[in-house]
């Protein structure tokens, strides 16, 4: 990787969410800083990167990436995936707390190592809520808060009951500490792999409610409320969760929400077939749904938009659908696919970056995903409109998707992270 | 355009529409389901036969891959592979392989290694045969004997041989489905194959603890009571209710299902007359059916068991002729010349 860059970034459309800007400017990164953002700018000994037809916006910020950690029985490393991540044009990521657990220093160490060795984008651990993620016993959250973890979740592991969630919420309420919750209630999803539709009805797969989730999410936002704890929903799939989301939100508790793209881009009908690549949890549900979760994207309900990326090798797909690990490897897909759905009339340009970028940046309390000089500079260079066949450029480990041979539009020139060049395309 | 044909039938028929594996009711046409019965129909004699074979599948080798065990269809497979002269394998998957923690893929690999030609698949899980006749090496058919709560096709293929048999035909025909359809392969493929071959109506009856989210999406009627559901049926098809039922807090008591759902005289007067009572077996008596009925005139449950060995001789001849075909494809130019 190159060292702290002097880069002059010339004529790209500068998109930043965050503030508003969407203009033809120059870009200069001094030290690693964003320094300016103007007409013609000049850089004497800056390395020049022409960016006209292009676009520059800040780089991605994904609320929810499952490492490869060599326990997580994923495909890939850390290595593999951040640079995946990096080819996306993301730069920051936060890593659920479901490998190593990262209920230990040990282990947030080891991620911190790992990442920073490879330094395609920054990793920011989610530490468990408890430990081994037993839903029992309270992790260290403030000694694992000062090794770097940002928050704590039990990254869809389950909590043994009420008492111990609202003492874990209290306990991370102490240390301003965010708690990162997956709503689904164990015993209402119990042996389920699909959504509860007419899809699964036929196919004769057992189903998940999407009560599962509501249910749920109603008691976290009690316990929230009673706490005041900030807290963030991660991969909200169904439409009877957006009018709690809306309530607790209007109430003004601090609430922030995220959904999988591949939850606006599929519903149940993908499941035809037994197509093992659409086994996700939560389920990809109704059409309706998918159009709410549209909706509530674009009004702000749904803050951001994730990649859920869980990398996983050919094996543990090649069974029936029941059977495979559910997941979907995210990484190389989320930019394409946000783009798509701009491209598709599903979401406006600016609020649809945003949702990559900015909002997430905000759910996770972490100064990222916009161009404001001053700051470190992160930020991606991509040709919008070129479209590419993924499976020639792909790099995540895990080739489990859905989108794998698809043309998709986006093609990333240049990925700076903190300063530093972590991706730069021949 | 024409739109694109839906996966399972694309899996299961060749180019020109013949059937190489049989893995699903749905989405197969009304003639082609016609077809396998009347191909039935050459076949139940040959039961009554003193030599009970006829050389179709000579040379041919049969694998029951059963990953769950069941005697009945598995001896029912078996005997119609051996009357078409086939050489039958029987494996029962569910203890040895799994165990040792060999993939669903692993095992198929080895048994192709034997030169199959055909494998008749039970699997606990929905989707399993559409895998193996996926990974499959091309040539070799793939029969599904029943996959997790989606389907059992031959099952529904042999009831529905059995309401031909007894009513002429299906126009007209208003046929109740009874019990634990949630649970059930047999209901939806039989739901699948009425509605394909032109019932008039497809009823279901249970509590809805039982019948699945968004149960007309599968193209039927439902009722919660038994008086209204079998009012004027033609037909009624009980399904067996698991005693595992009672654990999981599906029902309270198979004491109060049976009060309510258990077919006996008193809730038959309810049909037509001449309905006929049927069941996949095997039967509960005192749960969901009445000794009184399942032993009663009207019952033609030990005539669908006889009744299943012709249909699945006639899935297992058209499937392999199916696989010949699509596997020699310039012995069809022959035959057009």
């Amino acid at each position: 990787m190159a060292a702290k860059a002097h880069l002059l970034i010339r004529k790209g459309r500068v998109i930043d969410p965050a503030s508003g800007r969407d203009e033809v400017a120059d870009l200069l990164v001094e030290d690693g800083r964003l320094v300016r953002i103007g007409a013609s700018l000049d850089a004497p000994g800056a390395e020049i990167v022409e960016a006209e037809g292009l676009w520059v916006i800040p780089g991605l910020v994904d609320a929810c990436v499952h490492l490869s950690l060599p326990d997580s029985g994923r495909a890939g490393d850390v290595t593999s995936e951040t640079r995946a991540a990096a080819a996306g044009g993301i730069t920051h990521l936060a890593a659920q707390p479901d490998c190593g657990p990262v209920d230990s220093t040990a282990v947030v160490r080891l991620i911190r190592e790992q990442a920073g060795q490879a330094g395609f984008a920054r990793v920011l651990p989610v530490a468990a809520l408890t430990q081994h993620l037993d839903g029992v016993q309270l992790a260290e959250m403030a000694t694992l808060a000062r090794a770097g973890c940002i928050a704590v979740g039990q990254a869809g592991a389950p909590v043994a009951d009420a008492l111990v969630l609202k003492r874990g919420l209290e306990y991370a309420a102490t240390f301003d500490l965010p708690v990162m919750f997956r709503p689904q209630d164990a015993a209402l999803a119990a042996g389920g792999c699909a959504h509860d539709g007419p899809v699964a009805t036929r196919l004769g797969l057992p189903g998940i409610p999407a009560v599962a989730e509501s249910v749920e999410l109603a008691r976290d936002l009690l316990l929230v409320e009673a706490t005041g704890v900030r807290a963030h929903f991660q991969q909200i799939s169904s439409r009877e969760s957006l009018p709690l989301l809306r309530a607790a939100k209007a109430r003004g508790l601090p609430v922030t929400a995220d959904v999988s793209i591949h939850h606006l881009l599929l519903d149940e009908s993908a499941l035809e077939g037994f197509d093992s690549h659409c086994h996700v949890i939560p389920p990809l549900r109704g059409a309706a749904d998918r159009e709410a979760l549209l909706a509530a994207v674009a009004d702000g309900t749904i803050d951001a938009v994730c990649s859920q990326h869980q990398p996983s090798g050919s094996f543990s797909k090649t069974a029936p659908f029941p059977a495979t690990r559910p997941g979907i490897s995210g990484l190389d897909t989320l930019l394409p696919l946000v783009l798509k759905l701009v491209e598709d009339g599903a979401l406006p340009l600016h609020r649809a970056l945003e949702a990559v970028t900015a909002a997430p940046a905000r759910c996770l309390g972490i100064q990222a995903g916009h161009l404001e000089p001053g700051r470190p500079a992160s930020l991606c260079v991509l040709a919008a409109g070129e479209s590419r066949t993924l499976s020639s450029h792909w790099l995540s480990a895990g080739r489990n998707s859905p989108w794998l041979h698809s043309r998709l539009p986006g093609a990333v020139k240049l990925t700076v992270c903190q300063g530093k060049v972590s991706w730069l395309s021949d | 355009m024409t739109l694109a044909p839906p996966p399972s039938s694309r899996v299961q028929l060749t180019d020109d529409g013949k059937l190489r594996h049989f893995l699903s009711v749905e989405h197969l046409s009304r003639s082609l389901l016609e077809d396998m019965l009347d191909t039935a129909a050459s076949f139940v004699d040959v039961g009554g036969r003193a030599i009970k074979k006829v050389p179709l599948l000579r040379g041919k080798t049969v694998v029951n891959l059963f990953f769950e065990s069941s005697t009945r269809t598995r001896s029912t497979f078996e005997l119609a592979a051996k009357r078409l002269s086939a050489d039958v394998l029987n494996l029962d998957i569910s203890k040895s392989a799994t165990s040792k923690g060999e993939t669903l893929l692993d095992t198929l690999r080895n048994l192709e290694a034997m030169a199959a030609d055909m494998f008749v698949v039970r699997h606990q899980d929905s989707g399993a045969p559409f895998f193996i006749a996926n990974e499959v090496t091309p040539g070799v058919a793939v029969i599904n004997a029943g996959d997790g709560r989606h389907a059992h096709p031959t099952q529904a293929m042999l009831d529905m041989y059995t309401i031909r048999h007894y009513k002429g035909g299906f126009d007209g025909l208003r046929v109740a489905i009874v019990g634990d359809v949630l649970h059930s392969r047999v209901a939806r493929s039989q739901i699948h194959a009425l509605n394909i071959l032109g019932a008039e109506e497809v009823r279901l009856i249970g509590p809805r603890t039982l019948l699945p989210v968004a149960a007309e999406s599968l193209g039927v009627t439902v009722f919660n009571d038994m008086a209204q559901g079998l009012r004027d049926v033609d037909v009624v098809i009980m399904l067996r209710l698991q005693k595992e039922r009672m654990d999981s807090a599906f029902l309270p008591s198979e004491a109060e299902f049976f009060r309510l759902y258990g077919l006996n005289n008193e809730k038959l007067r309810h049909a037509k007359p001449d309905a006929i009572v049927m069941h996949p077996g095997p039967i509960n008596r005192g749960v969901e059916i009445a000794s009184e009925v399942a032993d009663g005139p009207r019952s033609v449950i030990l005539n669908q068991v006889t009744f299943g060995i012709a249909v699945r001789m006639a899935v297992m001849s058209m499937a392999i002729s199916g696989q010949e075909s699509s596997q020699n494809p310039e012995q069809g130019e022959d035959h057009g010349r």
